[in-house]
This record gives structure tokens, C-alpha cells and sequence, in this order.
């Protein structure tokens, strides 16, 4: 019996399920044992993450966008099911596209390293399946690891999601083993797919993706009706009509087909050129006798970390320009708009999902366009109340109003952190100097504890991960979620050198930190900035009010005593490399300051202001 | 060579040893355990004279030579008699000027008073001493072996045998040197009534054995407002006893000033003998092979020993000009500089005019690096 084709599957034989779990724990390895039992990838044409595309997704081990593959699989039973593996993006900046992934599902396998248990991230998302109603097969993979410890983890599975231990799975994904079972498991309780094929189109958009040839390709979960080729479709947020170019499946690699029906799991051509036509969470209908009600849970994607991007050398403007403009094509969440800075130049503000979303973007604006960029330190968004009662939004600090403040809100999250109970108290402390509020504690099992705190997100912006790893020994796994606005003491600090501001050194910080963001800011300048003809004065202040100051002594001697006949040639190469050298150099009012001592004074790793 | 030497022009000898290598030097020059076979010291004038003849056939058309410069290493340690015998090859092979400028370099405890009697018998002119300091802790930090004393006897010697020329090289800016440990070195070099000096900041070159303290964190690095401040108490000390700045590091009574090099800032040409030197005639420069086992077997053969050598284009000949000249006191014509850039360093007070000429300021000599930058941009 052949497997069933597409658009003619009956809905009972169908199971749309995806995998849960934290980078490293081993989702793109069962994908991929998953594609060769299933015999859609045979074993010579098989490659490590054969799912993930990009080679950032591969390089880091995490998916960034989504994919669907559709696994015709012969049961133990004697039927043939089709198994749809919906992989998710696996980060907290990508937590709605996760949750459309999760919407397209009715099953989720929740994969858990078997040496380490679950992460924060992992538990954020089984409580995103939860909420969607999604039917939950616990596995712990890696068990053929020495360092495995299936028994206390299968334990801790079993206490977070209400079953008995011994319903956990026990996978390696690495040798194959227990996949067999887990595929059984998947056909025998993931519930198939209910919708009604007789009713107009909708079909949920869980991801789109920007292909040079082809454009837009759009995946989709059709929940009621169909889709066929030639077909008119309209997006019903947007309300734009397209004309339906192809329509089909992944198995692995894309197959046309003529329809998709209710359950399936597919792709759309329609020649789009930009994922904006094509948003994730919004429901595709057709565009006559279109359904009259979307299926909920769309969301606008909403930047929350802002960062300038700078070429570092300006002419390459342009360049840098038209790379953002080829990356937002596949990126509905990335937003930009040209701004200016004194000391850097013309750049980009961009707007991003999180500090992964930052990173992601400016590595492909670096690898894959090749520029050398500067990007000032992250900020969020501030919303500003004046006394006057007029509302400002800040998302450059440079914007931040000088007249009387009335109130400043910023954003706040929700905070998960799992971590050894040894941890508590180092935690306790870092979350308490970020301005934390606990919210609550669990213990996990014995020795693991969840942590729940507000934070304000600009305090995680900061490093906060970095910090919360690096004094936990990597073990604390951190997830958040935005969780509205709160108001704050809040201020811009300026750094101002001879007297002239430097608008990329300006951030806003919290009136109690101010002071040693401001000390520690005009020290860092002053190791950085090389002598010039004339004292610097270095200033960090609120507003006309200095907080810490810092002087550059005037240099006083800049020759080389000795330039006899063998010294020439080389003091000549010297003199050349210093000229360019000073090309590199950016101008502040009369201060030269090298492109070096922006970079050094903007990254985050080692950033001032922090304890 | 399709090149010949125009007049005045110069032959700088180089004497690549040293009695013991000092912990701040990074020359090239090798104490005579560091040497192989082939490059002893013993053989070393010989071959030195083959490359003035190699470079007498490279040169037929060489009007006589107007100054010689041994220097080194310490071109004393071959011998009074055999620079005096190098020095005569000179006089056969190419002719010396009337009022030739001949110099050796020297160390204070590398030639008594009958070497400077035979050396001013062969035809010196100049002697030029390695004092570097009379502080005798400044002197251990350098890893001098001489005595202030000597230091000081050998000056007042070389004058009383009849050198009307003798210089001293002091070296300000030591770990541990305080300024009044400088202001005395100066003086009392002075007083024994030399007509020349020259005084280096020092620096701490990578690689040397101070370098190395100073990364270990053993020896503080010298500060350069420390070096600012002991250069002026140089200038100070030297102007009072009558010696005026006439390049950047160096000071003379009038016609005290060592001409040779003088040439070398005034783009002169000179044929540069020995591992390592360097040689220029108008645009050409070049640079022998460094080590004197390979330099000798270069000579040996009868080939120049040249390294490398570069063809300056008409922008390095200006960078050089400028770079060069503005070290000097006699200046640059103000209409060599671009006239924005001569304005404002007049104005910032690191430029003086005078008539057609622009020269350093006291201020401006401290940055004199930077002046160039500015005016070669």
C-alpha cells in the first residue's frame, strides 16, 4: 500500500508533533535518526542536522528558524501514518514563534539531556505545550553517556509533568536506540488532527521563510478546509491577496503537491518577496469565501532590544544598508531605521527580539555580507511621562528627554532560572542587584530549584547571563518572558569628553547605579584614549550635574631620540603606519579617539557599571 | 652601481662588537662568544676594508669623502691601530676632503690615552664617547661596566691629546635616575670642555634584558612626562655652557656639529660598510645583511653584502625631507609645508617662523613626531 499522498490523507493516520529541549540536549541528532528510520534521508545521503540550514544553526547547535518534515512511517500496527516533525526554534527571544510552532502540533516530545536534566528554557516551553493542549511523551536521551543519570532525571520528568518515572522514554540519539519506540509512542498518543474539511479554508502560519529563487516560502498547518494550487489566498491579518504559485510538503526536500488538507502540514509559494507579507501566527484563507474569523493567538513581533549598528568604516554605508534590507526579507521580527551618531557616524538603530536576535543578526551582517560593524551597547525601550503629561518613547538614549521627567516605565520580565540548590544564595544575590523581585521558589527534586523573579529587562540586557552562568559554574539555566512595564528611578548618564558629548556613550541606568556607571565609564576612557596636544577632561553627568570626572594629560613628548642613516627607512614605515592609524581615528569635537577605544568602551563582556 | 656620490657625502664603518652586550641595547652588534666561525674579530678590519674596495670599484666616479663615522658596537674594541688602518684604505681608495670630518664612536674604558694619541695621528678628528650617565646607579641599570670617573677622565684626555672635537652621548630617562643624578651627568661632562653633545630618552626595546624586567614588572618603566622634564634640564644645562640644539637629540658649540650627521638629515649620500649598515645615494637606499658570519662570507666572494635596498618615490622623498629636516635646527623653508598645517602649529606654539624658515619650538621638539605627522598628511 502506497503511503498516503498529500491533500488526500485522512486525518486519523496524521500526527503533528515537535521536540522540546534545550540546546545541546540532542533535537537535531533525533530529527535526524528520525529521518532515517522513517527512510525519507537514506544513509548516504545523510548529514549531521540535516534540518538545520544556516551555518549559524549549526555552528551554535540551535535552530533558528522552524521547519516542518513530513515522515510517511509504517506502524507496528501494519498502518501507514504520516508523521509531521515540527522543528522550533530554541531560544527565549524566539518564544512566540515557538509558540505558533506549538500551535501547529497536537503532540510534543520533551527531550532532556539524561547527564544534566531540564533546563529553564526547556520548562518554558513544556509550559507553552501545556497550555496548548499538547499531548507530552517525556524522553531522556544521551543514556549511553557514562556521565547519564537516567534514573534521578526520569524522576524529576516524571514530578514536573505529573506521571510515573517509568513512562519516560530512554532514547540515544547518537546510536538510534529507543527511537524505534519513540516513533510507536508518538503514532500511538498523539492525538490525531480534528478539523472540519468542508469548511473554508485556514491554515495557521508557523513560519515563513526568504528564499532567493523562489521568494517567500510560507509553512503552514491546515486546520479546516484545503489549499490547492492556482488557488487565490488571502492573509487575514494583513488582508493581501496572493496568487498561489505551489503548494507542498517537505520530505525532506520540497515536493510539489496538488493540495494540502485538514491536519496536513505543508509549505506556500505565492512570489513574495518579504516575510512581512507572510507573518508567523497569522491564518492563511481563501480569497473568495474566506473564513470570517482568524484562528487566535497572532501577535505583531515586537522588538524589545534596541542596539545601533555602525559601519566601522563609513563609506561602507550603503552596503550596510542594503544587507538589512536583504536579511529583513526573512526576518519579520528585525526593524531599522537610519540614525546618526557624532562619534560614529551614519549608522542603523535596529530593533531586535532579544540579545540572541542582536547577535544572530549582526554575525550573518558580518559573515555573510562581510562588514565590520560597531554596535553600541543594548538598550530597551523606555516610555517617558513629562510633566507636562506628554509621553515619550526612548529607544536610544540619546532621545531621552532633558525637561521635567515625570515618570519613567520600563520594560519588566517574568524570570525563570533552574538551578542546583547550592545556587540559591549566589543567585538570590545577583537577581537582588539587578533589581529583582522573587516571586517564588520550587525545588524541582532534591537539589534543583526554579527561581521566579521580575527583573527589569535592562538589567538582563547587561550581562546577566553571563554573570548568572559564570557564578554558577554554568550550571543555572535562565528563561524570561516580557511581562509589561514598571516605573523606575531612572536617568541618562552622558559621557561627555572636552566638554562635548558622546551620544554612543550615553545609556540610562537607575539613579542608584548611575554614580559608579559614571566612574567607571570615565577610567575606562582614560586608559583608552591616547594623549592628545591639549588636556581632555572626561566627564560622566546627569544632565548639567558631573558625577565623575577624568582628566587626559595634555602629551607632552612624542619623538623618537634617535633618527640616524639606519633608523630612517624604518622611522619613514612607521610614520605611514601611524598616518593610517590615524585615518581610523574618529573625531569628537577636537578629541581623536580610535575606532579601538569605541569598541573596547562599548562591548557588553566586560561593560561598566556592573559589580 | 649606475649611482655616484655627490659632494659632500659620507662613509659610515660599522664595528658590529661589544666588550659585554648592555641590557637596554638592541644594535646589532655580538660580544665574541655570540659569533661563529668567519666573523671573528681579529679578521674583522680585513674584510671590512675589502667592502671599501668593493665599494670603491661599485663607485668610480666618488668625489673625495668628506666626513667618516666608525661607529658600532664599540669600534674601539678592534683596535686604535686597526681603525687607523681601515681609515687609511679610505685615504687610498677614494681620497679624503681637506677638513675631512673623521669619527669614532668609543666606550670610556675601550681606549686609553696613547689610543687617542694614534688614533689623532691616523687622522681622526672626532672622538664621540658612550658616557651615558656619571650616576653609578643609573650605570648598573644600564649595565655599563666603566666608572663615572673614567668616564670623565677620558673626556678631558682626548681633549688635552689635542681633539678639538669630542663628544659625549648621555642617555636621561633610566629607571631609578632622579633629575638632579641627570643635571650633574650633564654638567660635569660638560665642564671637562667637550664642544658636542647628545642625549637620548631611553627606551625600552622588546627583547632586550631591561625590556624583559620591565614586562616582569621588576623595573618601572620610564614616564614620558618624567623624560619631557629631564630633556628640558638637558637644554637648560646645555644652553648655559654654551652649547646650542642643532638636531633634536643633539647640542654643539658653534662648529662643533658633527657633520656626518648632519648628512644623513639633510638627505646626504653615504655608503654604509659593514653587517647590517645602511647606505644612501639620492633615492636609493639600502642595507647590508645583518650577521657578520654572513655578511663576511659575502665579501669573501666578492659580492656587495646588501640585504635589501629600496627605490624612494617622489612622496617618500618629501615624507623624508620633512621628516628629516624638521629634526634640524637650521629648519625647513616654511614653503614646504602646507600653509594651513604651518599656521596652526605656529599658533599652537610648537613652530617658529623665521623669515622663510620654520623650525621647532622648545615644546615642539618634544612632539616633534607629531609636528611631522601633521605637516606630511
Amino acid at each position: 500500500m502506497p503511503a498516503p499522498a498529500p491533500g488526500r490523507t485522512d486525518p486519523s493516520v496524521i500526527r503533528n508533533f515537535c521536540i522540546i529541549a534545550h540546546i545541546d540536549h540532542g533535537k537535531s541528532t533525533l530529527a535526524d535518526r528520525m529521518l532515517q528510520i522513517t527512510g525519507v534521508v537514506d544513509d548516504r545521503q545523510m548529514r549531521a542536522q540535516y534540518l538545520d540550514r544556516m551555518d549559524i544553526e549549526r555552528e551554535r547547535g540551535i535552530t533558528i528558524k522552524s521547519q516542518a518534515v513530513r515522515l510517511p512511517y509504517r506502524a507496528q500496527d501494519g498502518r501507514d501514518y504520516v508523521l509531521n516533525l515540527i522543528d522550533t526554534p530554541g531560544h527565549v527571544d524566539f518564544t512566540y514563534e515557538v509558540s505558533r510552532s506549538l500551535a501547529a502540533c497536537e503532540g510534543a516530545v520533551l527531550l532532556v539531556d539524561a547527564a544534566q536534566g531540564i533546563e529553564a528554557q526547556t520548562l518554558a516551553n513544556l509550559y507553552l505545550a501545556l497550555e496548548n493542549d499538547l499531548q507530552i511523551i517525556p524522553v531522556l536521551n544521551k543514556i549511553d553517556l557514562p556521565a547519564a543519570q537516567p534514573d534521578k532525571y526520569a524522576a524529576e520528568l516524571a514530578h514536573i509533568i505529573g506521571c510515573a518515572p517509568e513512562d519516560v522514554l530512554r532514547v540515544s540519539a547518537k546510536t538510534g536506540d529507543g527511537v524505534g519506540e519513540l516513533l510507536e509512542e508518538v503514532v500511538r498518543t498523539v492525538p490525531s488532527p480534528v478539523g472540519n474539511p468542508d469548511a473554508p479554508l485556514r491554515a495557521l502560519i508557523f513560519d515563513s521563510v526568504y528564499d532567493t529563487y523562489r521568494g517567500v516560502v510560507t509553512y503552514v498547518r491546515v486546520i479546516d478546509g484545503h489549499v490547492s494550487t492556482r488557488e487565490r489566498i488571502a492573509m487575514m491579518s494583513t488582508k493581501a491577496v496572493h496568487d498561489l504559485l505551489e503548494v507542498g510538503i517537505i520530505s525532506p526536500e520540497p515536493m510539489a503537491a496538488e493540495a494540502i488538507g485538514v491536519g496536513e502540514v505543508g509549505y506556500l509559494i505565492t512570489g513574495v518577496k518579504d516575510v512581512r507579507q507572510s507573518r508567523v501566527g497569522d491564518t492563511v484563507t481563501s480569497a473568495s469565501k474566506g473564513a470570517t474569523e482568524a484562528l487566535g493567538g497572532y501577535r505583531d513581533p515586537k522588538p524589545m532590544v534596541f542596539s545601533g549598528l555602525y559601519p566601522l568604516d563609513g563609506s561602507d554605508y550603503p552596503d550596510l544598508r542594503e544587507a538589512l534590507d536583504k536579511l529583513k526579507l526573512n526576518d519579520a521580527a528585525l526593524v531599522f531605521e537610519p540614525e546618526s551618531s557624532v562619534a560614529l557616524g551614519f549608522g542603523f538603530r535596529c530593533g531586535f527580539l532579544g540579545l540572541l536576535h542582536l547577535e544572530i543578526v549582526r554575525e550573518r551582517l558580518e559573515r555573510e555580507f562581510g562588514l565590520d560593524l560597531i554596535s553600541t551597547a543594548p538598550n530597551v525601550v523606555y516610555h517617558v511621562t513629562m510633566d507636562d503629561g506628554t509621553e515619550i518613547e526612548v529607544t536610544n538614549p540619546s532621545e531621552f528627554p532633558t525637561g521635567k521627567v515625570a515618570e519613567v516605565r520600563e520594560p519588566v520580565v517574568r524570570a525563570t532560572i533552574l538551578a542546583p540548590s547550592d545556587f540559591v544564595g549566589t543567585i538570590m544575590e545577583l537577581c537582588q542587584a539587578r533589581r529583582g523581585a522573587l516571586l517564588g521558589m520550587d525545588y524541582l527534586s532534591q537539589d534543583r530549584v526554579e527561581l521566579r523573579y521580575t527583573l527589569p529587562l535592562a538589567e538582563i540586557v547587561f550581562d546577566f547571563f553571563d554573570q548568572l552562568k559564570s557564578r554558577t559554574k554554568g550550571y543555572a539555566s535562565l528563561d524570561y518572558e516580557p511581562s509589561g512595564e514598571e516605573a523606575a528611578t531612572l536617568v541618562k548618564v552622558d559621557i561627555l569628553l572636552h566638554g562635548d558629548a558622546v551620544d554612543a556613550f550615553s545609556a540610562i541606568v537607575h539613579r542608584d547605579k548611575a554614580y559608579a556607571y559614571g566612574v567607571a565609564m570615565t577610567a575606562k576612557l582614560r586608559e583608552l584614549i591616547p594623549r592628545q596636544q591639549f588636556e581632555v577632561p572626561i566627564q560622566a553627568a546627569i544632565g548639567s550635574r558631573v558625577i565623575a570626572r577624568e582628566t587626559i594629560r595634555a602629551i607632552r613628548k612624542d619623538v623618537l631620540a634617535k633618527c640616524y642613516g639606519g633608523d630612517i627607512t624604518r622611522k619613514r614605515k612607521l610614520l605611514e603606519k601611524q598616518k593610517e592609524g590615524k585615518k581610523r581615528m574618529k573625531m569628537v569635537g577636537r578629541v581623536e579617539v580610535p575606532q579601538e577605544a569605541f569598541i573596547a568602551a562599548l562591548s557588553t563582556g566586560e561593560d561598566a557599571g556592573k559589580k | 652601481m649606475d649611482r655616484q656620490p655627490r659632494s659632500p657625502w659620507g662613509l659610515y664603518l660599522h664595528v658590529p662588537y661589544c666588550a659585554t652586550r648592555c641590557g637596554y641595547c638592541d644594535f646589532n652588534t655580538y660580544t665574541a662568544d655570540e659569533l661563529g666561525p668567519g666573523a671573528s674579530r681579529a679578521g674583522y678590519a680585513d674584510t671590512l676594508v675589502e667592502e671599501i674596495r668593493l665599494a670603491r670599484r661599485a663607485l668610480p666616479d666618488a668625489p673625495a669623502v668628506s666626513t667618516v663615522f666608525f661607529g658600532g658596537g664599540t669600534p674601539t674594541l678592534i683596535g686604535a691601530d686597526a681603525l687607523v688602518r681601515i681609515l687609511s684604505v679610505v685615504r687610498t681608495e677614494f681620497g679624503l676632503e681637506p677638513g675631512a670630518e673623521v669619527t669614532t664612536e668609543a666606550n670610556p674604558d675601550s681606549l686609553d690615552r696613547s689610543g687617542l694619541e694614534r688614533l689623532l695621528a691616523g687622522g681622526f678628528t672626532r672622538v664621540s664617547f658612550g658616557v651615558q650617565s656619571l650616576a653609578p646607579g643609573v650605570l648598573r641599570v644600564l649595565d655599563r661596566t666603566h666608572t663615572p670617573g673614567r668616564s670623565l677622565e677620558v673626556l678631558r684626555d682626548a681633549r688635552e691629546v689635542g681633539f678639538a672635537h669630542v663628544s659625549a652621548d648621555l642617555i636621561y630617562g633610566t629607571p631609578g635616575e632622579t633629575d638632579s643624578d641627570l643635571a650633574e651627568s650633564v654638567e660635569r661632562v660638560l665642564e671637562s670642555g667637550i664642544d658636542h653633545l647628545s642625549a637620548y630618552a631611553l627606551i625600552v626595546e622588546p627583547g632586550t634584558r631591561l625590556g624583559r624586567q620591565v614586562a616582569r614588572g621588576e623595573v618601572v618603566s620610564p614616564d614620558d612626562d618624567i623624560a619631557a622634564d629631564r630633556y628640558g634640564i638637558v637644554d637648560a644645562i646645555a644652553q648655559v655652557a654654551g652649547l646650542d640644539w642643532y638636531e633634536v637629540s643633539n647640542w654643539a658649540r658653534p662648529g662643533g656639529e658633527c657633520r656626518h650627521n648632519l648628512g644623513y638629515w639633510r638627505g646626504l649620500d653615504w655608503w654604509g660598510a659593514g653587517p647590517g649598515a645602511h647606505g644612501h645615494l639620492s633615492g636609493l637606499r639600502w642595507w647590508n645583511v645583518k650577521h657578520p658570519a654572513a655578511y663576511a662570507a659575502a665579501i669573501h666572494g666578492a659580492e656587495l653584502p646588501v640585504a635589501e635596498y629600496e627605490e624612494l618615490g617622489s612622496q617618500e622623498r618629501r615624507v623624508e625631507h620633512l621628516m628629516l629636516g624638521m629634526r634640524l635646527r637650521e629648519g625647513l623653508p616654511v614653503a614646504d609645508i602646507p600653509a594651513r598645517e604651518a599656521d596652526a602649529l605656529c599658533a599652537e606654539g610648537l613652530l617658529e617662523l623665521e623669515e622663510s624658515l620654520v623650525r621647532l619650538t622648545p615644546r615642539g621638539r618634544l612632539l616633534a613626531d607629531l609636528v611631522v605627522r601633521r605637516i606630511t598628511d
